[in-house]
């Protein structure tokens, strides 16, 4: 909320300066958003009237004006606007003025006529954006008169970010009640009074909806002149809020509504039929807005209306077919009391979001209804004329709120802030809080003032004390403890490990967004399924991702088209399955792309293949799993490459997968390598056993190397399985060296060296027992696949 | 015969002394004290002599050996010398090369920051607990004392799913879950992943959150306030000018905002409060015995201030060459 601070000042003055201000309302939790000098500087600005205006004899835009500035003679101006006319009265720059761009006026001749000042748009004396034209002024205005004394240049615009329990802070009033209890000074109280009832005019108010609207207050006021336009005063004060001059009307109830904190609505009593009635909507009902825009209004929507139909969404904005405009004879006022929760439904629904809804929404005073429309009526008749009404009023008391009592212990207050507070600091702060309070044996029992509609328990108070006491005033201790140990088990992986691992085998670690692009995400899994947002800030960003692999696809991309050749990454986050029985599980997927190491100076380029993500993978599932738990099965996935594609299973159970990313894929994304990934569920990470100590043989090992001849499409694992069937408990240590192909080899066939290590923990191995299970290896591997030694 | 010994030893050591390598001087050494080495010979001749110069012959042929030994020793350590320092000399490298073999990556600075940050808490007992990112309206707000028509809610801007489920706002919804299923005294930290539909220069949609808390007989604003400070100061590992001002939020009563005097004025950095009694009584707590403080921070505020980083944005475009800065 913005406002003038000078405005402030006329509620409460304390002798400090603006910095110490704002930096009151800030630790008062009214927070400072920001402050601005309300206009730049200006000098020799005063009111003056357009006697004559005629056109310049050389140029078709300019036009020659007689101006009177209050000095015996009137002054020759020569001015371009288009909106100048005679008997306006606008502002006139004086030869010597002194405006923010203009260090000083001097009168200067244009197309041979010489202009002795300027006539100023708004923008130009910096009371506005408008450049449309010259500024208009209230024929109120003095004519002569500096401008100077009529608004204050010397004043701050600060802007407070109000937090959504101090709707009664959403007033200068509201705000100058905390300035004066923090500076421990009177408000300065105008008392409002009522006006002179002159007319009989009145109209009916009929509470259909007592329980959203339980006080309706309204008036007729008779004759007057709304073409008016507004005294700079009046406007200014609004543009310093940052509200529009619309005409002086609007302006009247606007200014209302910032200086007390009760939206209130004029509409043009002539276009009214009958009676006024609060109520929820007939079937089929619409309405068109201030704003022009139209509605079909949904049954819950709380609405004005009178005999011929809807007037106005209750608390939001006005309608359009009856506001009030320049034209307006006869007006009437309305300054309701609408329940919090029913504008706040209205709003929403409707997306509208206004001044007074958003005051409203936060809460505003039950009480302050009556004194708002005398205090708008007191203006209107004032500046507009007219003739009042009585007051139109109806209230349910039963359903209008009321503040009870609420009793605050003295030993909660140490309970909560750990301070003791003094009983006499605690009383006056009540006093000055407006409470009514009573102290009785370590109690206080206090009432709220109707504005404090927030305080509703102990806790409250202790809040409203702490605040006033000050939060930074509260000492400090620590924290204590009740040490206990945690549980260690060792069967759990920790992300943190896991992470580890990877950024130490040079993959870098990245943050992705959980949402993503449907189509992307569609493409690289399996699930019909996906959890889709219903407002989306972007539809490349609606769909729960079901795979951490399209934004690690995103990240590669990104990189590689910033000319990285060779990029590691992996991410750890949860993905979204399904959609009605949605699973959240906490992932880990990694992929690969361009060489294996970055370029060195002695080692030769090599791409990254499938053995390099094997490896990787292999690192993170040995660190965490028994390796006789894990199982690699031929995948069938499709997002993988047909023949270098691996489910990972453990316990039997899918865990993961690895491989190539299915070149169809992959062409998608424009790049010119292969790209290698893997993805594991960390959830089924986990250890089942504490190693177990195996004592180490004393007696020397004997290794035996053999080179076999083999069909190209047995795989390892067989050939590994059935040395090992055959090799006896002897057998400590089985490695493959060496896998060849080519030269010197039949087609068709694979050259494989193997390893084998012999040793038992009870003797020496002789050569003979060794011969004898090499043999039997021999034997197992021909008869089963036809293998020869080499 | 005398004269013959001592001419062979002189021989001897002038050979020992102009070898250039060990084979050669051990060629000299099988020479003069090998089997039949010239020197060996001549023991063989002491019988050829009377009773009485024997033991001095014998003295004089075992002195020349003796030296000869002696000298084929010295010469062969000073050889041994030169050839290591030789080798030596060959194996000089460039020891500016880079080394060589795999390099190690880095984590995410937000994972860093959180690591950081939960080891500090974890010191002082917290336990780390996590939660669905996921959620539903009553973990999100109902039970978090946000109803379902209170202004407070707009100041979330929520992702909602079309059934009414939701996008946790803040890891706040975790204290839900973990205080439902246990008893007090609680003291965690809840991290994670957090989402607000706004986009802009200052906002992501995607940030993440800490979320502290701790429940138990005695809790006060005092100590949260002693809590912060102390984090903050140790966070960032500096004396720090921290305020805390009165603010709003509902799950916490007194609330307030911490900010810290940073280069351009005062920088907010935490929420944080007093858990508010509806919070307790939602999840079966008794609020007159118990008492809790609370607190938020912003991982991705934290780690701009701690890095440096000027602009939120480039957390998540993983660019490698902002990633690698935190290598």
């Amino acid at each position: 909320m913005k406002f003038s601070e000078k405005w402030l000042r006329e509620f409460v003055n304390p002798s400090i300066d603006s910095e110490t201000l704002m930096h009151q309302l800030t630790m008062a939790g009214l927070e400072v958003d920001g402050n601005e000098p309300a206009c730049s500087p200006f000098d020799g600005l005063v009111v003056a009237e357009v006697k004559s205006v005629a056109k310049h004899p050389d140029a078709n835009k300019l036009h020659i004006c007689e101006v009177d500035c209050g000095e015996k003679d009137l002054l020759t101006i020569v001015c371009g606007a288009a909106n100048v006319r005679e008997g306006m009265r606008t502002v006139l720059a004086k030869v010597g003025a002194t405006l923010s761009d203009k260090p000083k006026l001097e009168a200067v001749a244009l197309k041979g006529v010489t202009s002795y000042g300027m006539l100023c748009s708004a923008a130009e004396i910096g009371l506005g954006e408008s450049h449309d034209g010259i500024i208009e002024l209230s024929v109120t205005e003095e004519i002569g008169k500096p401008l100077k004394e009529i608004i204050d240049i010397d004043d701050n615009i600060i802007d407070i970010s109000l937090t959504p329990n101090r709707g009664d802070c959403l007033s200068i009033r509201g705000i100058a009640r905390e300035v004066a209890v923090f500076n421990n000074i009177e408000l300065s109280k105008s008392k409002i009074n009522p006006v002179k009832i002159t007319s009989k005019a009145k109209r009916k108010i009929k509470l259909s909806a007592k329980a959203e609207c339980p006080h309706y207050v309204g008036r007729v006021i008779e004759n007057v002149d709304v073409s008016v336009k507004s005294p700079l005063w009046l406007s200014e004060k609004l543009r310093r809020s940052g509200i529009r001059s619309i005409n002086i009307v609007v302006d009247i109830t606007n200014f209302v509504m910032l200086e007390l904190g009760q939206p209130m609505h004029a509409f043009d009593n002539d276009l009214l039929k009958g009676d006024i009635e609060v109520r929820y909507p007939k079937d089929n009902e619409k309405i068109k807005l201030l704003d022009e825009s139209e509605h079909q209004l949904k049954s819950n929507t709380l609405l004005i209306a009178d005999d011929s139909g809807p007037l106005a969404m209750a608390g939001v904005m006005g309608g359009f077919d009856s506001a009030v405009s320049t034209k307006s004879k006869n007006i009437f006022l309305e300054s309701a009391f609408f329940m919090p929760e029913v504008i706040i439904g209205e709003s929403r629904q409707y997306r509208l979001h206004t001044d007074s809804s958003h005051r409203f929404e936060r809460g505003v005073d039950p009480k302050l209804q009556e004194s708002a429309i005398e205090r708008a009526s007191e203006l209107i008749l004032q500046l507009c004329g007219g003739a009042a009404g009585p007051i139109a009023e109806m209230t349910s008391n039963q359903d209008l709120p009321v503040n009870t009592q609420v009793i605050l212990r003295k030993s909660k207050i140490k309970r909560v802030l750990g301070i003791d507070l003094e009983e006499q600091f605690v009383t006056d702060t009540f006093t000055k809080l407006e409470m009514q309070s009573k102290y009785k044996e370590n109690q206080w029992f206090i009432v709220p003032p109707s504005h404090r509609f927030d305080i509703k328990i102990e806790v409250d108070l202790i809040e409203e004390l702490a605040r006033i006491y000050s939060y930074d005033a509260i000492t400090v201790a620590t924290p204590s403890n009740h040490l206990k140990m945690r549980s260690s088990n060792h069967a759990h992986m920790s992300v943190k490990t896991l992470r580890e691992i990877l950024v130490n085998r040079d993959y870098q670690e990245v943050i992705t967004y959980s949402f993503i692009e449907p189509e992307l995400n569609k493409s690289l899994n399996n699930n019909e399924k996906n959890l889709v947002l219903a407002n989306p800030i972007a539809p490349e960003l609606s769909v729960m991702r079901s795979s951490l692999i399209p934004g690690l696809l995103n990240s590669l991309q990104y990189n590689v088209k910033r000319q990285r050749d060779r990029v590691r990454l992996f991410e750890t986050g949860l993905i979204f399955e399904g959609c009605e029985d949605l699973k959240q599980d906490s992932h880990i997927a990694g992929l690969i792309y361009g060489n294996t190491y970055e370029k060195q100076w002695d080692k030769n380029e090599t791409l990254s293949n499938f053995y390099d993500i094997k490896n990787d993978v292999e690192a993170i599932l040995y660190s965490s799993v028994e390796k006789n738990r894990i199982e690699f099965k031929k995948s069938k996935s499709e997002i993988l490459h047909p023949g270098q594609a691996v489910d990972v299973y453990i316990d039997s159970k899918e865990a993961g997968y690895f491989g190539q990313l299915h070149p169809k894929i992959a062409s998608k994304f424009g790049l010119k390598n292969n790209i290698y990934l893997f993805d594991f569920n960390i959830k089924n990470m986990i250890k089942k056993s504490v190693a177990k100590f195996q004592p180490i043989s004393k007696f020397p090992s004997v290794r035996r190397d053999i080179s076999i001849l083999i069909d190209e499409t047995v795989a390892l694992v067989e050939i590994l399985s059935s040395v090992k069937s055959n090799a006896t408990e002897a057998l400590s240590n089985l490695e493959l060296f060496d896998v060849y192909q080519g030269e010197g080899i039949e087609k068709k066939k694979k050259s494989l060296a193997l390893g084998l290590t012999f040793q038992v923990t009870s003797s020496t191995l002789t050569d003979e027992e060794v011969e004898t299970i090499m043999g039997n290896v021999l034997d197992g591997l021909y008869n089963k696949f036809g293998a020869k030694l080499r | 015969m005398n004269e013959m010994i001592e001419k062979l030893q002189a021989q001897a050591l002038a050979e020992i002394e102009s070898v250039t390598d060990l084979q050669q001087l051990d060629q000299i050494r099988v020479n003069y004290l090998g089997k039949k080495g010239l020197l060996t010979q001549q023991l063989k001749q002491l019988g050829k002599l009377s009773a009485e110069e024997r033991p001095q012959a014998g003295q004089v042929i075992n002195l020349a050996k003796v030296a000869v030994q002696e000298a084929i020793e010295s010469r062969k350590s000073s050889l041994e010398d030169e050839q290591l320092n030789e080798k030596i000399k060959q194996g000089q490298l460039d020891i500016t090369l880079p080394g060589r073999g795999g390099k190690r990556a880095g984590l995410h600075p937000i994972t860093l920051t959180l690591q950081r940050i939960e080891s500090l808490f974890q010191q002082i007992g917290f336990d780390v607990v996590e939660g669905p990112e996921v959620e539903d309206d009553y973990h999100n707000f109902e039970a978090l004392n946000i109803p379902e028509h209170h202004p407070a809610r707009a100041m979330h801007d929520t992702f909602y799913f079309p059934d009414g489920r939701l996008l946790r706002t803040h890891t706040s919804s975790v204290q839900i879950r973990i205080m439902q299923n246990d008893k007090p005294p609680f003291r965690f930290i809840a991290p994670g992943r957090v989402y607000r539909c706004d986009s802009d220069m200052t906002h992501t949609p995607m940030f993440h959150q800490v979320e502290g808390l701790i429940v138990d007989e005695n809790v006060t604003f005092a100590e949260l306030k002693g809590l912060l400070i102390e984090f903050l100061e140790i966070f960032f590992e500096k004396e720090l000018q921290i305020r805390f001002r009165p603010s709003y939020f509902p799950f916490t009563e007194p609330s307030a905002e911490v900010d810290i005097m940073g280069e351009r004025g005062w920088l907010e950095v935490l929420g944080c409060g007093m858990v508010h009694p509806n919070v307790l009584k939602n999840v079966g707590i008794d609020p007159e015995k118990y008492t809790g403080l609370a607190f938020g921070m912003g991982v991705e505020r934290l780690a701009m201030l701690y890095y440096g980083v000027d602009d939120l944005r480039s957390f998540f475009d993983n660019d490698l060459r902002f990633l690698e800065q935190f290598h």
